[in-house]
C-alpha cells in the first residue's frame, strides 16, 4: 500500500518518460487556461474588491456571442470586434445596473449581486443563442489547429498547435496587462482605486470609469478565454463549471495579485493533472475534482492570504 | 390604531424572557401554525403540498443552517448543499441498516452525522477567513459530491449509483416512499420544521447565539473578552451542518423519493446561500421568506402561462424563470441588501405608527 | 441638548420617501405575488378529452445538443398524426413538453406537475429520472416507456408491470458490443487477454451496463478498464483520454450523452486513438457527436436500432404535415437524422401501443391502463411497419406480459465524414448471457426495495 503511493507512481514517471512529458505539457496548458480566468477575476477584485462570480458566464456568454455572430453570416474577425464592443457594452450595463446602486454595501452583498447577474447571462445567454453545445470558430480566427508530433524518449508527444497558440496568447495577455497597471496613468488609477475608494475619489478619479474599464478589461480576458477553452472543448454552458477551477487559484496566488494567478495557475494546472494520472487510479479517480481545492487549502493553512496577496491586518 | 402594542407591562422575569412578549406576535404565529397545521392540508391541492410547500419548508430549515453558521456567526460557507448530502446518504444507510426503527428518529439522528463531517470541515476556519474561507468550503462541496459517487456502500452498491427511498410506517401509515400520501409528509415534514426552528430560535437568544454574534462582528475583541473561537467556531459549524443535513434527509425522504450524487451539487448551495441573503442574514423568519422568495416564484412562473392560456415553449420558460430570479436577486439587493426580513421590520415599524408616517 | 428626536430605526427624517416607496413597492410585490400564487394553486385539472402525452425533455443544459433532435423528432411524429390523420383513431393527441434539463429533481418535478392530468405515458429520457420514478408508476397507474433506456431489469414484466423498455435494453447492447468486438477479433475466444476501456457519464445511464461488462470480463477472459466522467466534468475530458493514452486498451466502447459525447469523439482524435476501435452505445450516435472532431471522427462506430436517413414515406410526410407549416422547431436539414430518428421511433412505439389499446378496449379515448394493456401486446410486423410509412426502420417489435423488452436485434454503424453508414447486418444480443442477469437483477432490485408491490394485473 505504502509502495503504491510512495515508489509506484514514481516508478511510472520515469519508465514512460515520453508519457510523463506529456501530463507536463497538458498539466502547462490546463494552468495557462486556468490563469487566463483567475485574471479576470483578480483583475476586477484588485479595483472594486467584488468577487466577480459571474466572470466564468461571461467566459461562456462571450464564446457563444462570437459563434453565434460568425453562424448568422458575420465575418470572422468583424465578429470578434462586435464581440469586444458587446463586452464593453456589457460593462457599462453591469456599471450602471448593478454596481452603482450597491456602492459602499459589503463585499458578500457584491458577490451575491454577481451571482444574480451568473443566473440572468445564464438564462438570457440560453434564451438567444440556444443551449445546445457550438463548434468554436478556430481555423476562421486564424488559429492553428492540428498537432504536430515529437519523438522523445523512444515514444512520442502530441502537442496541439491550439495549446501552444492558447499558451503564447495568455502570455502575452498577462504581460500586456501588467504593463497597462504598472505603466500607464489608467493603471495608476486603478492602483489607488483598489487600494482606497474614498481616497481616490477624493483625488478626482472617476470611480465609475475605472469600473467601466476594469469591467471591460475582465471581458475582454474572458472573450479570449473563451476562444481558448471553446476550441479545445466545445463552446456550451458546462464551460462556466471551468471558472470554479479558477478559484483555487486565485486563492492560491492571493485575490490581488497579478503574477499570482499565472503562478498559482501553473501550480494548480500542472499539480491537479499529475495527482489525478499517478494518484488518482488509487483513489478511483476524478479526483480532479477536488484536488486543486485540496492544493489550495494546503497553501492557505500557511499562508492564509495567498502566496503574492496583501497581508491582512486586523486591527480591534 | 390598528396595531398597538402598547399597554403590554411585563410582570416577572419570566415574562420578559419570552420568545413572544407581544401578544400581537404571539397570536400571529397562533394563526400561522393553525394554517399551516390544519388549514392547509384540509384545502390545498396535493401539487400545492408535494411541490410547494414541502420543498418550501425544506429549503427554510437548510436556510436557517446556512444563516446560523453565515448570519450568526459570520462565517461564510458553500457547502451547504454537501452537508445535506451527508444528511440524506447517512440517513438512507441508517435506515437500511435499522429498518424497524422509526424514519422521524433517523432523519434527526443523521443530522449528527451531518455536524460531524461539518465539524471536520470548519477547522480551516481557525485559520481562513472571508473569501477565502468561501472557497474553503468549496473544497467540501466538491470533495463530498465526489465521495457520495466513489464510495458504492454509501448508495448500497447499487449500480445506478442513485438511492431510492424505501417505504417505511408509522402508526400503520406510510410516511415515506411511493405510497406516502403528500398530506402525511407534509404533516411530517412541517412538524419537524417547526420543532427544529423552536430550538434554533432559542440556540441565538442564549448564550452560544450571543457568542457567535461576538465572532462575528470582530473575533479578536471576542477573544480577548473569554470566548473560545476555536469551540465557538467549531458548534456554529456542527449545528449548521446538523441543521442542513437533517434538512438533506428530509428533501430525499419527504420530497424526492429517490437522489444521487448530482443532487446536491454546487447549485444547490448557492440556492440556499441565495435564500439566506434575500431573506436577510441573522435572522431566522428571513430564512422562511428566503426560502419563500427563491422557491415559489418560479414554480408559479412556470404554471401560470397555462393559467393564463399562453402557449410558450417549455424551455422559454425555463430561461425566462432564469432570467427573472437572477434580475430579481439584484432588484432586491439593491433595494434592501439586508433582505426581506429588515423589509419586515420595517413594515413592522410603519404598522406601529400608522396611520402617521412617523 | 437638541430637542427631543424619535428617531426610527430605518434612518430618520430624510429618506423617509425612499422607505415609503419601498414599503409601496413591497406591497404590490406581494399582491401581485399572491395573485399568481393563488391562480396557480387552485389551477384546476383541465378536462382532458383527448390523448394526453407529456413529453419530458431537455432542450437546454449541457445535454441539449443531444435532447433536442430527441424532442423534435418524438413531438413531430404525433404532430404529424394529429395533422394527417386526426389523431389515433379518431382521438385528437395531447402533446406538452416539460423541461427537465436532464435533472432528477426537475423531472420529477415535472411528473408532479403532469399526474393530475391524467397522462397516459411518461417518457423520461433520463436514466435517472426513469429510476426516480419506477416505484411510482405502479402507484399512480401510470406507463412509463424507457425505450432502451432505463433499468434493465424492468424488462421483467411480472416485476415492472407498468415500466417498459423496448426494443433493447443496455445489457443487450453491451453484450452486441462484446459480440462485434468479439466477431472482429475472430471470435469470442480471441477475447481473452485483451483490454476493453468502457468510458461512461459517470450517472445511473452510464453505470448500468457495468455488472454486464464485468461478467462479460470473468467470462470471456478479458481485461475491463473503467473511465467515468463526472457530468460537471464533460467538457473536460483531457486527463481520462491520458489515461487512456498510458493504458492503450484494445477496444474502446463509449455510454456517452449530451456534451460528452463530442469531447470525447474529439479528445479520441487527439490522441490518435484508432477511431474503427471506438464503438459507441447507440446514444452516442447524434449526428453532432462526431461532426465537431472533422476528419478526425472518421471511423467512429456506434449501435443503432434504427434506420438514418429521411427516404422513409412517414418522414416526409412530417415534412409536409409538419415542419413545412411551420408547426415544427425542427431545422429542415436535420430531418431523418440519427438522433431524430430515434424520437420518431419513440412515437410510433406510443402511436402503436396507443392504437392496440384502442382495439383491445373499443374505446377511442383510452387511459393509462388501457395502453399500459396495449404495451403488453404491442405487435409491428415488418407489414405494419410499412403501413406505418417506415419500411425496413426497425426490426418486427414484440412486446409480451414477462418481457417488456423483447431484446430485439441492433447493428453497428460507422461515421464516413458526412453521415453513417451501417458497417454490420442486425445481430442479436447474447440472449443466452443476459437473461439469467437480468432475472437477478429484478431479484435483487425486489429485494433491496422491500416492500415491493405483488403484479395484479392480468395477462392477457
Amino acid at each position: 500500500m505504502l509502495h503504491q503511493i510512495f515508489v509506484a507512481p514514481f516508478v511510472q514517471m520515469a519508465t514512460l518518460p515520453d508519457f510523463f512529458l506529456q501530463v507536463l505539457w497538458e498539466g502547462f496548458v490546463g494552468g495557462v487556461l486556468y490563469a487566463l480566468i483567475a485574471l479576470g477575476f483578480v483583475l476586477i477584485f484588485k479595483a472594486s474588491g467584488i468577487l466577480n462570480f459571474a466572470q466564468g458566464i461571461m467566459v461562456v456568454f462571450a464564446a457563444l456571442a462570437l459563434v453565434w455572430l460568425y453562424e448568422i453570416g458575420v465575418p470572422a474577425y468583424i465578429a470578434l470586434a462586435l464581440c469586444i464592443l458587446m463586452m464593453l457594452l456589457l460593462a457599462v450595463g453591469v456599471e450602471r445596473l448593478v454596481l452603482r446602486p450597491l456602492v459602499n454595501q459589503p463585499d458578500i452583498i457584491l458577490f451575491m449581486a454577481t451571482i444574480g447577474l451568473t443566473y440572468f447571462l445564464i438564462g438570457l445567454g440560453e434564451f438567444i443563442f440556444g443551449g445546445e453545445p457550438k463548434v468554436m470558430i478556430t481555423r476562421q480566427l486564424g488559429i492553428p489547429t492540428g498537432s504536430f508530433e515529437l519523438e522523445a524518449f523512444g515514444g512520442f508527444i502530441i502537442i496541439q498547435q491550439l495549446d501552444v497558440a492558447a499558451a503564447v496568447i495568455a502570455i502575452a495577455m498577462v504581460l500586456v496587462i501588467a504593463v497597462f497597471f504598472n505603466r500607464t496613468k489608467i493603471g495608476r488609477a486603478l492602483r489607488a482605486v483598489a487600494d482606497d475608494h474614498q481616497a481616490a475619489l477624493s483625488v478626482g478619479i472617476s470611480l465609475e470609469t475605472i469600473w467601466v474599464i476594469v469591467w471591460f478589461t475582465a471581458g475582454v480576458v474572458a472573450l479570449v478565454a473563451g476562444i481558448m477553452w471553446g476550441a479545445r472543448s466545445n463552446v456550451s454552458f458546462a464551460l462556466e463549471i471551468v471558472a470554479f477551477k479558477a478559484l483555487p487559484v486565485i486563492i492560491l496566488g492571493g485575490l490581488t495579485s497579478i503574477p499570482g494567478a499565472i503562478v498559482g495557475g501553473l501550480i494548480i494546472g500542472i499539480g491537479e493533472k499529475i495527482g489525478e494520472i499517478y494518484w488518482g487510479p488509487l483513489l478511483g479517480s476524478g479526483i480532479e475534482n477536488w484536488l486543486a481545492y485540496f492544493i489550495a487549502l494546503a497553501f492557505l493553512m500557511f499562508r492564509p492570504q495567498g502566496l503574492f496577496g496583501e497581508r491582512i491586518i486586523e486591527r480591534v | 390604531m390598528l396595531y398597538r402594542e402598547v399597554g403590554q407591562y411585563n410582570t416577572s422575569y419570566a415574562q420578559d424572557m419570552a420568545v413572544f412578549p407581544i401578544r400581537q406576535d404571539r397570536v400571529a404565529i397562533a394563526l400561522i401554525l393553525v394554517i399551516a397545521f390544519l388549514v392547509l392540508p384540509l384545502t390545498a391541492s396535493n401539487f400545492f403540498l408535494s411541490s410547494i410547500m414541502i420543498p418550501f419548508l425544506v429549503f427554510a430549515l437548510a436556510t436557517i443552517g446556512l444563516n446560523l453558521l453565515t448570519g450568526y456567526a459570520g462565517q461564510i460557507s458553500l457547502g451547504a448543499g454537501a452537508f445535506m448530502g451527508v444528511g440524506a446518504y447517512a440517513c438512507y444507510k441508517l435506515t437500511i441498516l435499522f429498518p424497524d426503527v422509526n424514519i422521524i428518529l433517523l432523519v434527526l439522528v443523521s443530522g449528527f452525522f451531518a455536524a460531524g463531517i461539518g465539524l471536520v470541515f470548519g477547522i480551516p476556519s481557525l485559520r481562513i477567513k472571508g473569501f477565502y474561507l468561501a472557497v474553503a468550503t468549496l473544497a467540501a462541496q466538491f470533495f463530498l459530491e465526489w465521495c457520495f459517487i466513489r464510495i458504492p456502500w454509501l448508495y448500497n452498491y447499487n449500480i445506478s449509483g442513485a438511492i431510492e427511498v424505501p417505504t417505511r410506517t408509522m402508526f400503520g401509515v406510510p410516511v415515506v416512499g411511493p405510497a406516502a400520501t403528500p398530506t402525511v409528509r407534509y404533516l411530517v415534514v412541517l412538524a419537524i420544521v417547526v420543532l427544529l426552528t423552536w430550538i434554533a430560535s432559542n440556540l441565538v437568544r442564549g448564550r452560544v447565539g450571543r457568542s457567535w454574534m461576538m465572532v462575528r462582528d470582530m473575533d479578536i475583541a471576542a477573544e480577548l473578552m473569554g470566548i473560545r473561537l476555536l469551540r465557538t467556531k467549531l458548534v456554529a459549524f456542527a449545528v449548521s451542518s446538523f441543521y442542513c443535513g437533517v434538512a438533506g434527509a428530509m428533501m430525499v425522504f419527504f420530497w424526492f423519493g429517490a437522489a444521487e450524487a448530482s443532487a446536491f451539487s454546487i447549485r444547490l448551495s448557492f440556492t440556499i446561500l441565495f435564500m439566506a441573503i434575500i431573506g436577510g442574514l441573522g435572522s431566522l423568519v428571513g430564512s422562511f421568506f428566503g426560502a419563500a422568495f427563491i422557491w415559489i416564484p418560479p414554480v408559479v412562473l412556470r404554471s401560470v402561462p397555462e393559467a393564463v392560456g399562453f402557449r410558450i415553449a417549455a424551455e422559454t420558460v425555463e430561461h425566462l424563470s432564469l432570467m427573472i430570479v437572477g434580475s430579481l436577486i439584484i432588484v432586491v439587493l439593491i433595494l434592501e441588501p439586508h433582505g426581506f426580513a429588515r423589509l419586515w421590520q420595517i413594515a413592522k415599524q410603519k404598522l406601529r405608527v400608522w396611520p402617521f408616517p412617523y | 441638548m437638541s430637542p427631543v428626536h424619535f428617531r426610527s430605526d430605518n434612518g430618520g427624517g430624510n429618506n423617509k420617501g425612499g422607505k415609503d416607496m419601498r414599503l409601496r413597492l413591497l406591497a404590490a410585490g406581494v399582491a401581485a405575488a399572491a395573485m399568481l400564487f393563488t391562480s396557480a394553486a387552485t389551477t384546476s385539472v383541465s378536462a382532458q378529452d383527448g390523448l394526453y402525452i407529456p413529453l419530458l425533455t431537455y432542450r437546454t443544459g449541457p445535454f441539449a445538443n443531444s435532447g433536442i433532435p430527441i424532442a423534435n423528432g418524438m413531438h413531430d411524429y404525433l404532430a404529424m398524426l394529429n395533422e394527417r390523420d386526426g389523431g389515433i383513431g379518431d382521438a385528437k393527441i395531447i402533446i406538452e413538453e416539460c423541461e427537465t434539463g436532464y435533472n432528477t429533481q426537475k423531472g420529477v418535478e415535472c411528473y408532479d406537475a403532469v399526474k393530475p392530468k391524467h397522462p397516459l405515458i411518461i417518457n423520461p429520457y433520463s436514466t435517472g429520472i426513469t429510476l426516480a420514478l419506477i416505484p411510482k408508476a405502479g402507484v399512480d397507474q401510470i406507463v412509463i416507456l424507457s425505450m432502451a433506456y432505463g433499468l434493465s431489469a424492468s424488462a421483467d414484466g411480472n416485476t415492472f408491470p407498468w415500466v417498459f423498455n423496448p426494443p433493447a435494453t443496455y445489457w443487450d447492447g453491451a453484450s452486441g458490443v462484446i459480440k462485434y468486438i468479439g466477431e472482429q477479433e475472430g471470435g469470442l475466444d480471441k477475447l481473452s487477454g485483451k483490454k476493453i476501456g468502457f468510458i461512461f457519464l459517470d450517472a445511473g445511464y452510464g453505470r448500468e451496463p457495468i455488472p454486464l461488462f464485468e461478467n462479460a470480463a470473468k467470462k470471456f477472459g478479458f481485461e475491463l478498464v473503467q473511465y467515468p466522467v463526472p457530468a460537471d466534468q464533460m467538457q473536460n475530458q483531457s486527463s481520462i483520454w491520458l489515461n487512456v493514452r498510458r493504458d492503450q486498451p484494445d477496444y474502446m466502447v463509449m455510454w456517452g450523452w449530451g456534451a460528452m459525447n463530442p469531447t470525447a469523439v474529439q479528445e479520441a482524435a487527439r490522441i490518435r486513438y484508432p477511431m474503427d476501435k471506438f464503438i459507441g452505445v447507440w446514444w452516442s450516435g447524434g449526428e453532432d457527436d462526431a461532426r465537431p472532431a472533422g476528419d478526425g471522427a472518421v471511423g467512429f462506430k456506434t449501435l443503432n436500432l434504427h434506420a438514418v436517413g429521411a427516404n422513409f414515406p412517414a418522414l416526409q410526410d412530417i415534412k409536409k404535415h409538419v415542419i413545412d407549416t411551420g408547426k415544427s422547431q425542427t431545422d429542415p436539414a436535420r430531418l431523418g437524422e440519427n438522433l431524430y430518428n430515434r424520437g420518431v421511433m419513440n412515437s410510433v412505439l406510443m402511436a402503436e401501443a396507443i392504437r392496440t389499446a384502442q382495439e383491445l378496449t373499443g374505446k377511442a379515448v383510452v387511459d393509462a391502463a388501457d395502453v399500459r394493456r396495449g404495451f403488453e401486446n404491442l405487435h409491428i410486423d415488418q407489414a405494419r411497419w410499412e403501413e406505418i410509412g417506415l419500411p425496413g426502420f426497425a426490426p418486427e417489435i414484440r412486446v409480451t406480459c414477462d418481457n417488456h423488452n423483447g431484446h430485439h436485434a441492433m447493428y453497428v454503424q460507422q461515421w464516413n465524414g458526412e453521415t453513417w453508414e451501417p458497417v454490420s447486418d442486425w445481430f442479436e444480443p447474447m440472449s443466452e448471457f443476459v437473461e439469467p442477469l437480468l432475472e437477478a437483477a429484478a431479484e435483487a432490485y425486489v429485494s433491496a426495495n422491500q416492500p415491493w408491490p405483488e403484479r395484479k394485473e392480468a395477462c392477457e
